[in-house]
């Protein structure tokens, strides 16, 4: 376990030397995606369409920040992270297709994801949930907003962040899955508990 | 100058609205620094650090604590001689539209099917309010704002009276083990039991609203608080579900009577951000923040 300060875009080389429990405070770019964007992208895929951002090295933050607009200008107010499980049906076609280095969200992902990140070299971590004043304190500017149509929380925002974090790493592109382990762990813990 | 009752429960329910979202009630805190203190796994422990230091500046800087800023409910509970209250429902959906501008709350309410957000966290039935009557000449208001990470663990079981009190041991376990990290540990729970399918789940979300360190006033059922709150934290689940001793802060039961061939129970399931804010309103207009 060490702690490692990384600035994006983050190449497959520097991802892969990233293991899981390793604590992570990243500095440069970072863009927000939730349910709806996930959808809304592969369906542009599918249809072709390009993408308004591009994701590659990137650090994609499952959050839906809670932003406002004052003089014309975009800021955070709070930008804690959304439950991933959400998005495990979807994330390892993005991670394919858009290549994001970094994912970060809360509650951990499972196998579909933890096979992409191996394949195509990139790792999920934990950020604190709820701590979203936390977070947003290492959020220094809103560099722009598209999909504003799907509403404040599902739009793609994208965030100049400066050491966010600490972020634990749960999922490394080694096939290695922390949340997994623990999950065994309980489940013969619970086993225990409602026999006894 | 003729008392304008109804500006003033708008005013108190934005203000009940702001409290809510911005500070812990004393009795969450208090509980996250006992967690904090007793928690043994390092892991667990770094998450409650960040847990806390987030709660010290959301009051310094006067932001919301979550970014997910709930779906906004209210519990009204109005008193016999508080006078007319027909005005309700509108007036605390005039206060959420002016609370979600004012603090700011994010936009969270979309039509369940078109997804179509608003922008103004009202929509039909939303905000959800909750009505109880009681004696005396005001109207308590407490407001709720609740998250979907754990609401989207909340679940309803239909035990057969047989299963019983091992049943409904098993059904929270479960629930709380298969969430795992997603509710955001640690987590309030509240369960509900008996009444039937509906109120069972009413009852579970109405326990959040008693202070943690307060048992049911009934010796077996606040025996089982305690019983099913040592259960849950033992199961290794932590502070967001990296592992640790500390998988909830807190865990209260309501009932009601059931039918003799059903066992309903249901678990609401809160994030460690339990925020709730009350207020009384007088009928001369004076108002109490509780």
């Amino acid at each position: 376990m060490v702690t490692l300060k990384l600035k994006t875009p983050i190449d497959e080389k520097e991802v892969r030397k990233i293991k899981v429990e390793d604590i992570l405070y990243i500095s440069g770019t970072a863009i927000t995606g939730r349910d709806e964007a996930h959808i809304r992208a592969l369906e542009f895929l599918e249809h072709g369409k390009k993408m308004p951002l591009d994701f590659k090295g990137l650090v994609l933050y499952h959050c839906g920040p809670l932003v406002k607009k004052g003089d014309g200008e975009w800021s955070v107010v709070a930008a804690g992270p959304t439950t991933s499980m959400r998005m495990e049906s979807l994330e390892a076609q993005f991670i394919e297709k858009f290549r994001p280095s970094v994912i970060v969200g809360k509650g951990g992902m499972g196998k579909k994801t933890a096979e992409a990140a191996k394949k195509f070299g990139a790792v999920y971590c934990d950020f604190t949930g709820g701590a979203a004043v936390l977070a947003a304190n290492a959020i220094e500017e809103v560099l722009g907003v598209e999909w504003l149509d799907l509403g404040m929380p599902e739009a793609l925002w994208v965030l100049k962040i400066r050491e966010f974090g600490p972020l634990v790493v749960t999922i490394d592109s080694n096939g290695n899955n922390f949340h997994d382990d623990l999950t065994r762990e309980i489940e013969a813990k619970k086993t225990e508990l409602l026999n006894a | 100058m003729k008392l304008d009752i109804k500006k003033i429960v708008e005013d108190t329910a934005v203000e009940v609205l702001r409290r809510a979202s911005i500070e812990l009630p004393p009795d969450v805190l208090e509980a996250i620094n006992k967690a904090y203190r007793e928690e043994t796994s390092e892991m667990g422990k770094s998450q409650l650090k960040a847990i806390l230091e987030n709660i010290h500046l959301a009051k310094e800087m006067n932001r919301p604590i979550c970014q997910d800023t709930g779906l906004m409910i209210f519990y009204v509970t109005v008193g016999n001689k508080f006078g007319n209250f027909a005005f309700i429902p509108d007036t605390l959906a005039a206060a959420t539209l002016r609370a979600t501008q004012d603090i700011p709350l994010r936009p969270n309410a979309v039509h369940p099917l078109t997804r179509r957000n608003p922008g103004n966290n009202a929509g039909t039935r939303v905000p959800i309010i909750n009505y109880d009557i009681t004696e005396g000449d005001y109207m308590d208001l407490v407001g709720l704002p609740k998250g979907a990470g754990a609401e989207n663990m909340s679940a309803l079981a239909m035990l057969t009276p047989s299963a019983g009190v091992e049943g409904i041991k098993k059904f929270v376990v479960d629930r709380i083990v298969s969430a795992g990290g997603m509710p955001c540990p640690p987590t309030v729970l509240g369960v509900g039991i008996g009444g039937m399918s509906d109120a069972a789940m009413k009852l579970a979300k109405k326990a959040l609203l008693r202070p943690l360190n307060q048992r049911h006033p009934e010796k077996e059922i606040a025996q089982l608080e305690e019983e099913l709150l040592r259960l849950v934290n033992s199961t290794g689940v932590g502070p967001m579900g990296l592992g640790g001793r500390c998988t909830a802060l807190g865990l209260n039961i309501e009932y009601a009577f059931c039918h003799t061939a059903a066992l309903p129970v249901g678990i609401n399931v809160q994030c460690w951000a339990n925020r709730r804010a009350r207020a009384r309103v007088h009928k001369d207009g004076s108002v109490e923040y509780m």
